[in-house]
């Protein structure tokens, strides 16, 4: 029997939203788009220029300190768009698509025949390489670097998540050829994390893996937490992590030598009509994912979830790395005394508010709203209450705030992210950035570190 | 609504820079934020927040301490008709003490708030919520025949040298309510100790036979005595029950325990107050006044450890001074250490030293300039345990 570790802290936010088992198939979006900004410190090379025809798998651009390391296009089609925000960085490189995906040829072949190295290259070559993230830092992963292990996270907790149950239960023999070349590249274990509510259908039969079962409120479907709670990350230890959605990508590609981009795609939050899964493409247009089944116009749509999504356009882009489109309504207007009502209606785990009395199963309709000014820190104990890890938030941040490296070193900067403290930003009486803050230790760290 | 949210819009570019009201912006805002929560949204990092923010936090705790406030007022006026002899209904006694209490309440908000604006716009920054419970503590703590210019003078020093020298609300080092108080204590003692202080008697005459002393003073009084000289219950004339209840002179906000403990109950159930504080203060309390008791040289001494707690500003000082996130321990360890000293160091000082009543004050704020130290120690440990894990795999 595996494992089965308890966490108490976190906080499920209870917003309305959920996406309900059923798939439907959709037509391909007419553009696509790889997205520089999704890649945290990347410094992008064009290997393309508009007008270019590309297949799903031609390089689109790669690393100007890791050339080896591409992103390539998702479909095939021509470049028909290369966007640019201020001082020229690229936004977006636009691919308009074929009719049918015209798929790059990569080889085809057992992992488990192949070496580590061949593996890499193979990775490498196809574009899938930048969904492993490294950690300290949840950067692209360096192709030369020695990883103690490999984790992936096998549920998500995050508000409003897809159930990994439902989304992959057809890949388990993709998933199982993804973790085979997974294994070659780490001399030390595939660590999995699932979550002790869920059935697990496919990740529990997983072979020649580690399974540590977690029971606990979000952030433990993280792979941050995970990681602290099973083998914490000490100065210069390398861990590498995926996502699985990525893992049957790395399947697929050595089992069918294509590089296929599809993925299942939850499309949820309060202002969908019917918040369910489509079968989605990465990169793909929302345009005519959105259309016809948003309530309103006045509504934020995030690329990723509620807590660390990113904003898009009604005919942006998904994100390399989401699998999920939520949509809440926005929060731009004045509300007289809001502070001081009783707030019946109000979620908040604060317990200031009335709506505590009221049932722990109710969805409430979340906006954008700040509810309140920026404030300096004040009240304590409440970051610890949503952070399940032996480190200290307020005393890292004020750490990062002041830019004291050794400070940020000895205080866990190397084993958190963004998403690991995002609830943290969330509960915030005080409402500081605690998200953009640790980026802004993570970039310096970086930058020391070189 | 509406016209009021137009207005507000409309006046909005005679305050940015340039514009001729600029330097009343910080004030405007604070105006305009205070009736309408702002139409920011989020920017980046989570797209949704909590409905908390700090005015809703320290709202609570101005309700927390209303129940302290009406009996506070209450009490004023019961102690001023038993002094003078009087027996009068319910709402007279009531209205008395309203009106002696009110005046104060204007001067510290008029005076704390006035500041906080002035320094906020010198600075460009926007009116933090702190002073709104700072501006009630501060009228609750002091002695109801506090003149009002006094209470002006100690608003300014606290606002101005506890608190907006270090940069404002979150950044101070001592609590600045009991700053207040210890300056007034320190730079006028004679208006804010003794016995005649604590009552408001108006135009009248103190009847035959009513002291005013307070149970501590009684009992401080008592322990210059022997042992055998003093009545059986320590020299304190006043019953428990009463002293529960809060029919007791005192300063405003302090004699009921009742009061308290509702506010205690307040802020333990929206968990803004920190039941580790609470709790470790109360415990280091009694450790202290059982180590007296067992050397019990004098009366006040042999006070049992549990009464203690009914003396005095122990109790409003344990639930409200000592909870203050900003001066008082952030680390959760930190603050098991933080309570039990201020327990501990509060009886201490009013039992050891009865030249200092209001022991737990001082008791506060030792232990505020000490709980950057005690968290400093409590961070160590965390770095030490993760420094200890990368040699143990290694």
């Amino acid at each position: 029997m595996s494992k089965v570790i308890k966490l108490k802290k976190g906080l499920d936010i209870q917003i309305k939203g959920e996406p309900v088992n059923n798939l439907e198939h959709i037509g391909m979006p007419e553009t696509f788009a790889i997205k520089p900004a999704d890649f945290q410190g990347l410094i992008p090379k064009l290997t393309v220029a508009v007008g270019d025809k590309v297949k799903a798998g031609t390089p689109l651009l790669f690393d100007k300190y890791h050339p080896e390391v591409q992103y390539v296009s998702p479909v095939s089609g021509e470049v028909t768009a290369i966007n640019r925000g201020e001082r020229r960085r690229i936004l977006e490189v636009v691919v308009k698509a074929d009719r049918g995906i015209l798929s790059e040829d990569f080889l085809k072949s057992d992992p488990l025949k192949l070496s580590g190295d061949a593996i890499k290259t193979e990775l490498l070559k196809s574009g899938i390489w930048p969904s492993i993230k490294s950690r300290p830092f949840g950067i692209v992963a360096r192709p030369a670097d020695q990883p103690k292990a490999i984790f992936i996270s096998c549920f998500d907790s995050s508000p409003l998540a897809p159930d990994y149950d439902f989304i992959f239960k057809d890949e388990a023999n993709t998933w199982q050829t993804g973790i085979n070349a997974l294994s070659k590249l780490t001399t030390g274990k595939i660590n999995l994390g699932l979550s002790a509510k869920k059935e697990n259908r496919i990740f529990l039969e997983t072979k020649d893996v580690e399974i540590t079962l977690f029971n606990g409120p979000h952030p433990a479907g993280n792979v941050g937490i995970q990681i602290h709670a099973v083998s914490p990350l000490n100065k210069g230890e390398i861990v590498w992590t995926i996502q699985p959605q990525d893992v049957i990508m790395i399947g697929r590609l050595f089992l069918t030598g294509k590089y296929d981009s599809s993925r299942i795609v939850a499309l949820c939050g309060s202002e969908v009509k019917e918040p369910k899964y489509f079968q989605f493409w990465m990169g793909g247009s929302l345009t005519g994912l959105l259309k016809g089944r948003l309530d309103r116009k006045n509504a934020r749509i995030i690329s990723g979830n509620v807590l660390t999504g990113k904003v898009v356009a009604s005919d942006g882009f998904l994100g390399f790395y989401d699998s999920i489109v939520s949509v809440i309504p926005d929060g731009n207007y004045y509300e007289m005394f809001g502070w001081a009502l009783p707030g019946f209606g109000k979620y908040s785990p604060s317990r200031t508010f009335f709506s505590w009395l009221g049932s722990k199963k109710k969805k409430y309709i979340l906006d954008t709203n700040t509810h309140g000014e920026e404030r300096a820190f004040v009240l304590s104990d409440e970051y610890e209450k949503v952070l399940p890890m032996d480190i200290l938030p307020v005393y890292l941040l004020k750490a990062i705030l002041v830019n004291d490296i050794d400070a940020m070193e000895q205080l866990g900067i190397y084993e958190v992210i963004e998403e690991d403290l995002a609830l943290c930003e969330y509960v915030c009486t005080s409402k500081i950035m605690v998200q953009s803050v640790l980026r802004k230790g993570i970039n310096n760290m970086i930058k020391e570190l070189g | 609504m509406k016209v009021l949210r137009n207005w507000f819009d409309k006046q909005k570019p005679h305050l940015e820079k340039g514009g001729k009201f600029h330097m009343f912006k910080s004030g405007f805002e604070a105006i305009e934020v205070f009736l309408f929560v702002p139409n920011h949204t989020t920017k980046q990092g989570t797209h949704i927040r909590d409905y908390v923010d700090l005015k809703r936090t320290m709202s609570v705790v101005i309700v927390a301490l209303i129940p302290a406030l009406l009996f506070g007022m209450y009490n004023v006026g019961y102690q001023h008709f038993v002094a003078t002899g009087q027996q009068l209904s319910f709402w007279p006694v009531f209205g008395f003490g309203f009106l002696k209490v009110l005046p104060i309440i204007i001067v510290s908000y008029v005076v704390g708030l006035g500041i906080e604006i002035a320094a906020a716009q010198m600075r460009g920054h926007e009116v933090n919520e702190g002073y709104l419970v700072t501006g009630m503590l501060i009228p609750l703590v002091l002695p109801v025949t506090t003149p009002l210019w006094m209470v002006a003078i100690a608003v300014a020093f606290s606002v101005v040298f506890a608190k907006e020298v270090f940069g404002g609300t979150g950044m101070n080092i001592w609590n600045p309510a009991l700053v207040a108080r210890a300056f007034l204590f320190f730079a006028y003692p004679s208006q804010m100790s003794g016995d005649s202080v604590w009552i408001s008697l108006g135009d009248k005459a103190i009847i035959d036979g009513f002291s005013g002393a307070t149970p501590l003073s009684q009992a401080a009084a008592a322990a210059a005595k022997p042992i055998a000289e003093v009545a059986a219950n320590h020299g304190i004339s006043y019953s428990l029950m009463d002293m529960f209840l809060g029919f007791i002179p005192g300063s405003i906000g302090e004699t009921s325990k009742l009061a308290i403990l509702i506010g205690a109950a307040i802020l333990l159930f929206t968990r803004i107050g920190s039941w580790k504080i609470m709790l470790s203060t109360v415990l280091g309390g009694l450790f202290m006044g059982t180590i007296l008791n067992i050397f019990a040289v004098n009366s006040y001494m042999a006070v049992p450890a549990w009464q203690h707690l009914m003396m005095g500003g122990f109790a409003f000082g344990a639930v409200f001074m000592a909870t203050d996130p900003v001066s008082g321990a952030q680390t959760n360890r930190g603050k098991w250490i933080y309570g039990f000293l201020i327990g501990v160091f509060g009886i201490m000082i009013r039992v050891v030293n009865p030249a200092y009543p209001e022991g737990i004050m001082l008791a506060i704020l030792i232990m505020n300039m000490f709980a950057p130290l005690i968290d400093y120690y409590v961070v160590q440990g965390n770095i030490k345990r993760r420094l200890k894990r990368a040699i143990v795999k290694a």
